[in-house]
């Protein structure tokens, strides 16, 4: 059985994902990171459908593909306008939230 | 049509995406997608109308020999059809579909047809097909026409979509997409900081009330044994079924709503407000969508109500009252208002108010009639007040500085406006006299004559305040933009629906005319499957007397004040009694102040200021307090258990509790990606720890 293989590679591209999003300046590099991190999960989740024998985890992995799309969607039209408003889309930039 | 009910709302929603992403290609903007889509759902609905009353008529005379009518399994059932129903019984034609199931639950999406809802896509029809005509020429040239009609169309169907909904979880739907949609018109123009206000205004309020929706329907829901299904619930409810606390609770959260949505007394104030859209948006708010679906939910889970508030009981309930204050203050406000679509605004309200009075009082029937008479005379003084803006008065609505003695230059404007006034009063055998007068015989005789005088006395208000508007914008000298600005009739696109309306105004009231004994309104749309014995009024002279001397005072102590000038400018200044009074109705019985300064400025204020005390001296103190404890403590244990090591973690637990607050102020920095790996690594040791620990 493969599974370890499979958890691994999840393991791994989990951990690239989340070093991007905290580490990258760029918005547009920490959205595709996320998307990592998302892929990452639905690896995990195929892995085990696979093991388990059922369609479950399938079609776990195919609503979280499509809820990424609609994230990502989402996301880049939030990036477009803090480029608009801020000719720039470096994350560290961003601290209002401080309030 | 009856089983095919579902192309009804589907019309409208194809409309809006095809207008949204074709509309700027075409050379109407989009008007000619919307009017042939809503055109052809009021074709069809009429289709439905038609042959519901076949059906009704048709169970009425045979007897179709059914022992016994099937309850439907909940979801997917198609309902039986008229041979099943014995006697008089005639069951709703209901079609569903599931939508998803999650945990043996299921959520069904469908039509359910019956003489309310088939009243309601017809009225809904008639309406934005006439407003959106209307529209073409009144938004003409607008710079967001497409979005225009697009939202427009989105409201329609979101009416529809509510008005055929078989289960709460539909009508929610629809419930919401209107909140969307009236926010999005409202703020239509939302250049000025003025109408984007009210947009917020408008969708806050209702929100509010929505917050009622979803807790009722929850409620019900589980207190109705695992049920969305509205005839379900009618039926349990009425069956005694349902647990008395739980039910009147579902119900008051429900009835929460239709005060946000349908403008009842305390949270009507977003109305007028809302008059900051398009006129035209104004109507279909006013007359066909949104606040009429407050009430179209009160007559749509009627057992529930029924059961809930005790409405077979006379003497007084919850609805009956919300409804009769909501009559007399929104009157009393019309007559501050300079604005001549404020007053009508205000005058909404109080209509809405006669509705909820009467399904609070048990006339359902006359309720219901009201709110289908209403539609048609209340959408044409709207839109005719749109039309002496857009060719009178030069855009105003100012009544008192833009308007007057437009009759002459706006005749046919003049004659409809005079026509829907007269309906909206009251006047002998126009629409709202029929249905008006029902409302308040329905109160008299069943069981709740104070709410009967409440009805009668906001006939003479309606009546003295409709006269006032009269005289200011069509009597009298032209005044401001009314007098510069050659004042001249609106075009055809405008005039045609003004007309349309004004016939239906006049004789939509002869459906149900109890005073000639005809009840085909009744017959039509009164449930009779799942449904409570409502009161239905007998005609008596005596009341049909005092509601004609009621009008007959309203008009005449305006027309005496206005007209003749009895007691003009000096009755406000020298009586202090009705200088208060004035001052307190021109501010609106500061209910916004007490929303504004006192709701939202108290929790912004003093709350968060009595918060940030608390978090200053008693937490400050506790943990102080604990930390000094904590030393003390580790002294003590240091004294006489002479262990340095748990003395010293015992300081350092008081020290870190002291210095936490400093620490925690240097970690808010406001970067997203600081937080994020907080939680991450927050995250990864509660993992951690979990893995060690299991």
């Amino acid at each position: 059985m493969l599974l370890n293989q499979f958890l691994l590679l999840g393991a791994f591209l989990f951990c690239t994902g989340v070093y991007g999003v905290l580490a990258r300046r760029n918005a547009v590099l920490v959205l595709m990171s996320i998307e990592l991190i998302l892929n990452s999960v639905n690896i995990n989740l195929l892995a085990f459908a696979m093991r388990n024998g059922n369609l479950d985890g399938q079609v776990f992995a195919l609503f979280i593909i499509a809820i990424a799309a609609a994230e990502v969607g989402v996301g880049l039209a939030m990036v477009l306008l803090i480029y608009r408003n801020r000719r720039s889309i470096a994350l560290d930039e961003l601290d209002a939230l401080k309030g | 049509m009856l089983r095919n009910g579902w192309i009804i709302p589907l019309l409208p929603v194809a409309a809006f995406w095809l207008i949204l992403f074709v509309g700027k290609r075409l050379p109407r903007k989009g008007a000619e997608l919307g009017i042939l889509a809503t055109g052809g759902s009021l074709v069809l609905s009429f289709v439905a109308a038609y042959q519901w009353i076949d059906r009704v008529t048709g169970a009425e005379g045979g007897d179709h020999g059914g022992t016994e009518h099937a309850l439907r399994a909940i979801g997917r059932s198609i309902l039986p059809m008229a041979e099943e129903a014995h006697g008089a019984v005639v069951e709703p034609v209901i079609r569903t579909f599931t939508w998803w199931q999650s945990g043996g639950v299921e959520f069904t999406f469908g039509t359910h047809m019956d003489g309310l809802s088939v009243m309601m896509i017809v009225v809904v029809g008639i309406i934005s097909l006439l407003v959106q005509i209307y529209s073409t020429e009144y938004m003409k040239g607008d710079e967001r026409e497409v979005h225009y009609f697009a939202a427009l169309n989105l409201f329609t169907a979101g009416m529809l979509i509510m008005a055929v909904a078989p289960n709460t979880v539909q009508l929610l739907l629809g419930w919401e997409i209107m909140g969307l949609c009236s926010f999005m018109l409202i703020g239509h123009w939302w250049e000025e900081k003025k109408n984007s206000d009210a947009a917020m205004k408008a969708f806050f309020t209702t929100r509010t009330g929505d917050i009622g929706l979803l807790v009722g329907i929850s409620i019900l829901f589980f207190a109705a044994g695992n049920t969305f299904d509205i005839v379900t619930l009618n039926e349990r409810a009425l069956a005694g079924e349902i647990g008395d606390t739980a039910l009147f609770l579902g119900a008051l959260a429900l009835f929460v709503a239709v005060i946000g949505k349908s403008g009842q007394f305390p949270l009507h104030t977003w109305l007028p407000d809302a008059m900051a859209g398009p006129t035209p948006v104004s109507s279909i708010i006013h007359a066909a969508t949104m606040v009429v679906a407050g009430v179209y939910l009160v007559a749509r889970l009627y057992g529930v109500f029924w059961e809930a508030f005790d409405i077979a009981d006379g003497g007084s309930n919850l609805i009956a009252i919300i409804g009769a204050i909501t009559i007399v203050i929104a009157a009393l406000l019309a007559f501050v208002q300079s604005d001549i679509k404020k007053v009508l605004a205000y005058s909404t309200i109080s209509q809405l108010g006669y509705m909820v009075m009467g399904l609070g009082v048990g006339g359902w029937t006359a309720a219901v009639f009201h709110l289908f008479t209403h539609a048609f005379f209340k959408c044409l003084l709207f839109l005719g007040a749109g039309s002496i803006s857009h060719s009178g008065s030069h855009h105003s609505f100012d009544m008192k500085r833009d308007m007057g003695g437009l009759r002459k230059a706006m005749p046919v404007t003049f004659w409809t406006f005079i026509i829907g006034t007269a309906a909206l009063t009251g006047f002998p055998l126009t629409a709202g006299f029929f249905s008006k007068d029902e409302i308040i015989a329905t109160a008299g005789q069943g069981g709740y004559d104070f709410f009967a005088w409440v009805g009668l006395a906001g006939a003479v208000l309606t009546a003295a305040y409709m006269t006032r508007v009269i005289y200011l914008t069509f009597f009298g000298e032209p005044r401001g933009a009314a007098a510069h600005h050659h004042p001249h009739e609106s075009p055809k696109a405008i005039t045609v629906p003004l007309m349309v309306l004004a016939a239906l105004s006049l004789g939509a009231g002869f459906l149900n005319a109890v005073m000639f004994d005809i009840h085909k309104f009744q017959e039509w749309v009164e449930p009779t499957f799942a449904f409570p014995g409502v009161t239905h009024p007998e005609f008596e002279v005596g009341e049909l007397v005092l509601a004609l001397i009621a009008i007959a005072i309203g008009y005449g102590a305006s027309y005496a004040y206005y007209w003749r000038g009895v007691g003009q400018g000096r009755f406000v200044e020298r009586n202090a009694l009705a200088r208060g009074g004035y001052r307190i109705l021109e501010n609106k019985y500061y209910l916004d102040w007490l929303y504004e300064q006192v709701v939202v400025a108290g929790i912004k204020g003093p709350i968060a200021k009595a918060a940030y005390w608390i978090n200053q001296y008693v937490i400050d103190a506790v943990v102080n307090a604990l930390g000094i404890a904590s030393r003390e403590g580790g002294r003590w244990v240091y004294r006489n258990l002479d262990q340095r090591v748990v003395d010293g973690a015992v300081n350092g637990a008081g020290f870190t509790a002291g210095g936490s607050g400093a620490v925690l102020r240097k970690v808010q920095t406001g970067k997203v990606q600081q937080y994020g790996a907080l939680l991450f690594g927050a995250a990864a040791v509660s993992g951690l720890v979990l893995v060690i620990v299991v």
